[in-house]
């Protein structure tokens, strides 16, 4: 059998350097959606927080640091992304690998707020979504997920077969912030 | 238009799928019967004016809500989570 090569979701559309801002590709590592069964969403997370360091994130938050973070992904859901999640969560919460099936990308820079200003119907500002925020919405007219990882970058997660739409979209966005100068 | 949904807050209509009206939430018995079926089903009234709702919020957290609002005025008057009404009738 042939050598496999794995290929990254955004390969060849990414990074982008346009004006202030840069988008760039980031491998998260493990991506695993935890969702805590009826009533257990307490365990779950102290199972979480005894194997990984981090509970389990409130709605529109995320937990823990880089190289392993949780974010919160929807009504009772997390992804943990990182490591791989100890079977001991799994006693609480159902787990699905989902590390395919994603595209991340940071946006940083300057002007990243203004650039997603132009693509998410969420306040990003830092007034109002701070470190740590998270918020499933939409960019554009695609379903994702962005979090403020700094005060002027932010970790953008798409399905995996929206990347090059991302990246086109991103790129629309910084092209227009940076034509106002 | 904007809802409040009760886990992610004021969010923009863009990320809501409106289902219709809340009837969904009143599934009759199974032997209630052809016309409580056929009404269920089918029938539908069209009222401007105050309406209790199913929207979905799809692009956000994922979570069935029931929504009243007034179609005259635009005025939304509540949002709930549709699990939540359901349990309370339990």
């Amino acid at each position: 059998m042939g050598e496999l090569v794995g290929t990254s979701p955004c390969a060849g559309v990414l990074p982008l350097t346009i004006g202030d801002v840069q988008a760039v590709e980031v491998e998260l590592g493990h991506l695993t959606s935890i969702a805590p069964f009826a009533g257990q969403a307490t365990a779950a997370s102290v199972a979480l927080e005894a194997a990984h360091g981090m509970p389990l994130p409130k709605a529109n938050c995320t937990t823990g640091k880089e190289g392993a973070r949780a974010i919160w992904f929807g009504r009772d859901m997390a992804l943990l992304a990182g490591p791989t999640c100890d079977p001991a969560v799994a006693k609480h919460a159902a787990l699905t690998d989902q590390s395919d099936a994603w595209a991340a990308v940071t946006l940083s820079g300057p002007s990243a707020e203004d650039v997603l200003a132009r693509l998410v119907p969420v306040d990003l500002r830092s007034v109002s979504f701070k470190r740590g925020h998270t918020a499933r919405t939409l960019l554009k007219h695609m379903n994702g997920s962005v979090t403020r990882l700094g005060p002027e970058s932010f970790l953008i997660l798409v399905f995996r077969s929206m990347a090059r739409t991302l990246a086109h979209d991103l790129k629309e966005a910084m092209e227009a912030v940076a034509a106002r100068g | 238009m904007r809802l409040t949904c009760p886990i992610c807050g004021a969010r923009d209509r863009r990320e809501f799928y409106y289902q219709g009206d809340a009837v969904a939430l009143d599934r009759p018995a199974p032997g209630a019967g052809v016309q409580a079926w056929d009404d269920y089903v089918h029938l539908r009234d069209n009222p401007a004016g105050p309406r209790r709702e199913l929207w979905h919020h799809e692009a956000g957290c994922g979570a069935w809500l029931v929504v009243e609002r007034n179609t005259t005025t635009h005025e939304v008057h509540g949002v709930t989570l549709a699990m939540a009404v359901a349990e309370a009738r339990r």
